[in-house]
């Protein structure tokens, strides 16, 4: 019977208390999982998903509101600018690359993102089948989108008007999935691409007329009076990849102050988002540490308070041919045991509770997982056992110190 | 066996008391005697090495048991004394079975399934290896701690007063268990007490005064 076997029947014997101790360990450790998992994925989706891109040129309005629903597509547009003004920026010295975009749709939840070939060569988007939109109505689907509405190509499906939802759906026209995308890593991967004009046509009052008063559309009043020209086409925003560094500084003022429309860098509201949501993340990392610190003087308090009870276990066990170095031994491995058995509750614990979470997101973009395993989840282990050695390190070394003698004579 | 020379021991509050010099002889069978408070545990304590005197020397076995570093005098008491207590002391969370186990394995034993049942059958109480201690009567545990002394065959087996809590029945019983174990394994006995009925089956005995 060796000591670690002696330490775990001790535990077993006081459930209770043995189980609330892992449970503190495993609430602390499963907060501080979370943490790590989603801030890293979040901040893994903000760099990758605006890696290329410099600057988005929208309607007036929140930058931030703009990022997010130009380049994240999670929250709604800020408004339409038109496409002659977009076209104008387009050809400015500084702009090395400009993409339009044009939302308003969706299917099932998924954005319909009306755009053109510049937007395949700034994300470097590859086909996986099938090939890449070209004429009206026909869609390259993202690799997710595939997978989850269990779309395939040659498939046809139904628009329907807004960011979410499927009321309003535009009967006239059907899109056709021409090409699957290969699987990005980014929020490509949740999108439909097709060309501007299908979601012009789409919007065309002379096909459709049952469009209620939708807050969320954004789409071209102008529209109505039938003119096809240029001149009273809209579209959502523009996303811009500098020429030169020199971009930097003139681009974003020139927008701002020349044209009626704004220009908002991504790099910057990312920054500025993740901030905002850096104080949250302080203040749940601060609170799990409390709460690993309380479960550590709770494995403390348990293994000294038990030792008291022990002290004549122990001195037995000495008198049976114990060495000191043993009892020391099955004291710690007492406290290891407890808070490794926490530690490692908490770890999956978190990865189910994160997956969870993200299996109840509605926007598929921003969607968070639990499967996926992080390097950073060693110092968790380190905590862990680090924790249980600090609880127990003082009652085994009055374990190791005691004076048998004195314990077996009281009695 | 025993050699006890020149041993004495001063308590933490200045008193000082000495033993006079003790030869026990190999399978021998004694009786510790002497009134409460003149030292009989702390002779006992010596004895088995787990307090060791301010001066004289104890040998057992030609092994001068205070020489040792603290790790082997742990193991040496493991392998070559059993002791059994006023009150058998077992470890709650462990079951019968276990517990003798678990004195194999810390005097470095393997651990001998066929000894521990051979030592509680001889004990009579086979049938409750897999109990745990809550479970049985004080009797029966005292009878486990004499299985639990003698598992490893130790050569010297020691008793602290341990009749002084049983009836007549209970009281006569343990003794002849003590008795026959440490001839069934060929061990020295020494039995420390103030209890009279215990008294008639020694004919060697050692007297504090």
């Amino acid at each position: 019977m060796s000591p670690l076997k002696i330490s775990w029947k001790s535990i077993w014997s006081k459930p209770l208390s043995s189980a609330l101790n892992i449970m503190l360990i495993a609430f602390g450790t499963g907060i501080l999982t979370i943490l790590l998992l989603a801030s890293k994925q979040i901040s893994d989706k903000l760099e990758n998903n605006s890696k290329d891109i410099d600057l988005v040129v929208g309607a007036k309005g929140s930058p931030l509101q703009l990022i997010l629903s130009s380049i994240y597509y999670i929250d709604f547009p800020t408004g339409n600018i038109p496409l002659k003004e977009a076209q104008e920026l387009s050809r400015s010295p500084f702009v090395k690359k400009a993409v339009p975009l044009a939302l308003g749709d969706n299917y099932n939840g998924v954005r319909i993102v009306g755009t053109d070939s510049n937007f395949v060569g700034i994300y470097k988007l590859k086909v996986k089948e099938g090939k890449f939109w070209q004429s009206d109505f026909e869609t390259t689907i993202g690799n997710s989108v595939a997978k989850n509405q269990k779309l395939k190509i040659g498939d046809t499906f139904y628009g329907a008007h807004g960011l979410t939802g499927s009321t309003d759906v535009h009967k006239s026209h059907g899109y056709k999935v021409i090409g699957i995308l290969a699987p990005q890593g980014n929020v490509t991967d949740n999108l439909i691409l097709t060309n501007i004009s299908s979601v012009w046509k789409m919007h065309d009052p002379e096909e459709e007329h049952d469009h209620g008063a939708d807050t969320e559309h954004h789409h071209s009043k102008d529209n109505e009076r039938e003119a096809p020209e240029i001149q009273n086409k809209e579209i959502t925003s523009l996303l811009i990849q500098y020429r030169s560094p020199m971009s930097v500084v003139m681009f974003p003022r020139m927008v701002n102050e020349s044209t009626n429309m704004q220009a908002a860098s991504p790099a910057q509201e990312s920054t500025r988002l993740f901030s905002l949501i850096g104080i949250g993340v302080d203040t749940l990392q601060w609170f799990a540490l409390l709460i690993m610190l309380i479960a550590a003087i709770s494995v403390f308090v348990n293994l000294y308070n038990s030792l008291k009870e022990r002290s004549y276990d122990l001195a037995i066990m000495r008198t049976l041919g114990a060495s000191r170095g043993k009892l020391f031994l099955i004291v710690i491995a007492e406290g290891i045991m407890l808070t490794l058995a926490g530690t490692i509750i908490g770890i999956e614990v978190g990865h189910l509770a994160l997956e969870f979470i993200g299996s109840n997101q509605e926007s598929s973009q921003a969607r968070l997982t639990g499967m996926l395993l992080l390097s950073d989840e060693a110092y968790l282990f380190v905590a862990g056992l680090a924790i249980g050695i600090f609880a127990a390190i003082i009652p085994a070394l009055q374990a190791y110190r005691s004076n048998i003698s004195k314990i077996l004579s009281k009695n | 066996m025993i050699a006890l020379n020149a041993v004495s021991h001063s308590y933490e509050n200045g008193h000082r008391i000495g033993f006079k010099d003790w030869q026990v002889d190999d399978g021998s069978q004694w009786l510790l005697l002497g009134a409460s408070g003149s030292g009989k545990t702390t002779l006992l304590h010596i004895l088995t090495g787990i307090l060791k005197p301010q001066q004289g020397s104890v040998v057992i076995d030609g092994t001068s048991i205070y020489d040792l570093s603290s790790k082997y005098l742990d193991q040496f008491r493991g392998r070559n004394i059993g002791i059994i207590f006023q009150r058998p002391h077992l470890i709650k969370s462990l079951t019968i079975k276990e517990n003798l186990i678990m004195a194999q394995s810390f005097a470095n034993l393997p651990a001998d399934l066929s000894r521990v049942q051979e030592v509680l059958a001889s004990l009579g109480i086979s049938d409750k290896k897999d109990a745990y201690p809550n479970e049985l009567s004080q009797g029966q545990l005292q009878r486990v701690s004499i299985a639990r002394a003698v598992i490893n065959r130790p050569t010297l087996l020691i008793a602290d007063e341990p009749t002084s809590s049983l009836d007549d029945k209970n009281a006569a019983a343990v003794l002849e268990l003590l008795i026959n174990q440490s001839g069934i394994n060929q061990a020295t006995l020494i039995v420390a007490t103030h209890d009279k009925r215990v008294k008639d089956a020694f004919t060697n005995t050692y007297e504090l005064s």
